[in-house]
């Protein structure tokens, strides 16, 4: 029997280091095999393979949420339309696409936090957020995020007070969630860009809050 | 189906932990599986619930020790043996041992990036009238399809509410076995935590699906 939790999407025996030695694992191998033949009966072209990577490496990424949410957070009317039409409030950044066609925002207060998961796959919004992190597709967050929500964020540090009522949103259609996570306080007159450094990836998916810009202080990098 | 893929709910999986400055991949490989998806996805020969039904269809212990990049790989593979791309001797190989079936040429780079950009609505026009409204109160059915749905186990037979009505969507249970689209009306439905786990229940917990109308039932009321 193997002894703690599976490596279930997390993953331990994924992690194959093919990059530091000229061995390599079963399953790039597998991979190298699938794209030779793929490339050899014409099904794929190698440039646009290339080009998909390229685009979720380096063009796509949680930047572009913040930049969505800090917009929402100085700017009544912007926050107004992104919880009225997502999709089009995030389209007028310049952020649509791929996984991003039906976008609804969740705003967290004081009274309820929003969590996103989507226990049946790993659907994410991907033009706002990238691509997800392991945890999210792994089996301990789908299963537990929608029985045991508190817990979930217990582990990612977040603990909310008891009155603070939880509503996790299951990804089970084409729809994708966007977490407005609450602003946080000492931040009156920031810029917009400054605000944006604030939110984290975890905060829009719900596992986490906005830095708090004093903890950033306490630290010395404010 | 009730397949390995169906976790919420599921215990004894372990904490989650997540990884501090996570890189975007964790090998090359990851990334080529990503394109690869991505990639033989756009040649048409399949939609999106058929390469999610082909993930759930991986044995559950297959599917739930394997890492999400290795899901994906798999159920790729088998997407390709069955719409007959490939066979199973072919990909062990890594060279064609058959002519490639005559399909639609792939899209090159520029038209890939325009693909993603653009994305693929599954909205459709209204043909009929929404079955519920907004406050309607109504229960999850308790179905138990042996090919796909994305009608969770633990919201079956559970009473909620429908807080919004998102549209009409393409149906994945339909389109997933190659029945076209038959779109249906999607709405947003919220149970509490009490209605679906009872006693063990957070208190303060909602939690909400996105259900085609075909998932509901209306309760008089």
């Amino acid at each position: 029997m193997v002894s703690g939790p599976l490596p279930t999407g997390g993953d331990i025996h994924g992690h194959d280091h093919d990059h530091d030695s000229g061995h390599l694992t079963d399953v790039a191998l597998r991979v190298r095999a699938l794209e030779s033949l793929l490339i050899e009966k014409g099904y794929v072209d190698p440039a646009a393979l290339d080009a998909i990577v390229e685009t979720y490496e380096t063009k796509i990424g949680p930047r572009n949420g913040a930049r969505v949410v800090a917009r929402s957070w100085v700017d009544p009317d912007y926050r107004e339309w992104l919880l009225d039409d997502a999709t089009a409030a995030i389209k007028s950044l310049g952020y649509a696409g791929r996984q991003g066609e039906h976008m609804v925002a969740v705003e967290n207060t004081g009274a309820v936090h929003n969590l996103v998961v989507c226990t049946l796959c790993s659907c994410y919004p991907l033009p706002v957020l990238g691509l997800p992190p392991v945890w999210y597709k792994s089996a301990p967050y789908r299963s537990r995020a929608v029985i045991d929500p508190r817990g979930v964020l217990a582990e990612f540090g977040v603990s909310l007070p008891p009155e603070t009522k939880i509503r996790v949103w299951d990804s089970t259609a084409e729809i994708r969630y966007l977490v407005v996570p609450m602003r946080p306080a000492g931040t009156d007159g920031w810029s917009e860009e400054r605000l944006a450094s604030l939110v984290t990836r975890d905060s829009m998916i719900g596992a986490g809050l906005a830095i708090d810009p004093r903890s950033l202080a306490a630290e010395g990098r404010a | 189906m009730n397949g390995g893929q169906d976790l919420g709910g599921m215990m004894g999986f372990g904490p989650v932990v997540a990884e501090p400055e996570e890189p975007v991949f964790h090998a090359d490989w990851e990334k080529r599986v990503l394109a690869l998806r991505n990639a033989a996805g756009a040649l048409g020969e399949w939609n999106i619930d058929m390469a999610r039904h082909a993930n759930e269809t991986l044995h559950p212990v297959d599917y739930l020790s394997s890492s999400y990049y290795e899901v994906w790989l798999k159920g790729l593979e088998k997407l390709l043996i069955s719409r007959g791309l490939a066979t199973p001797e072919e990909l062990a190989d890594g060279r064609a041992l058959q002519p490639p079936k005559p399909i639609r040429p792939p899209l090159a780079a520029k038209a890939m990036i325009e693909a993603l950009a653009r994305g693929t609505p599954y909205d459709r026009p209204p043909a009929s009238p929404a079955r519920f409204a907004v406050r309607d109160e109504v229960r999850a059915l308790n179905i138990n399809p042996k090919g796909h749905t994305r009608l969770p186990r633990y919201a079956r037979g559970k009473r909620g509410r429908v807080e919004k009505v998102h549209g009409v969507f393409v149906f994945p249970d339909a389109n997933a076995h190659g029945l076209g689209p038959s779109p249906q009306w999607l709405y947003l439905v919220r149970f509490s935590g009490a209605e679906l786990w009872g006693r063990d229940g957070d208190p303060g917990l909602d939690v909400s699906i996105d259900a085609w109308e075909s998932y509901l039932e209306g309760i008089a009321g």
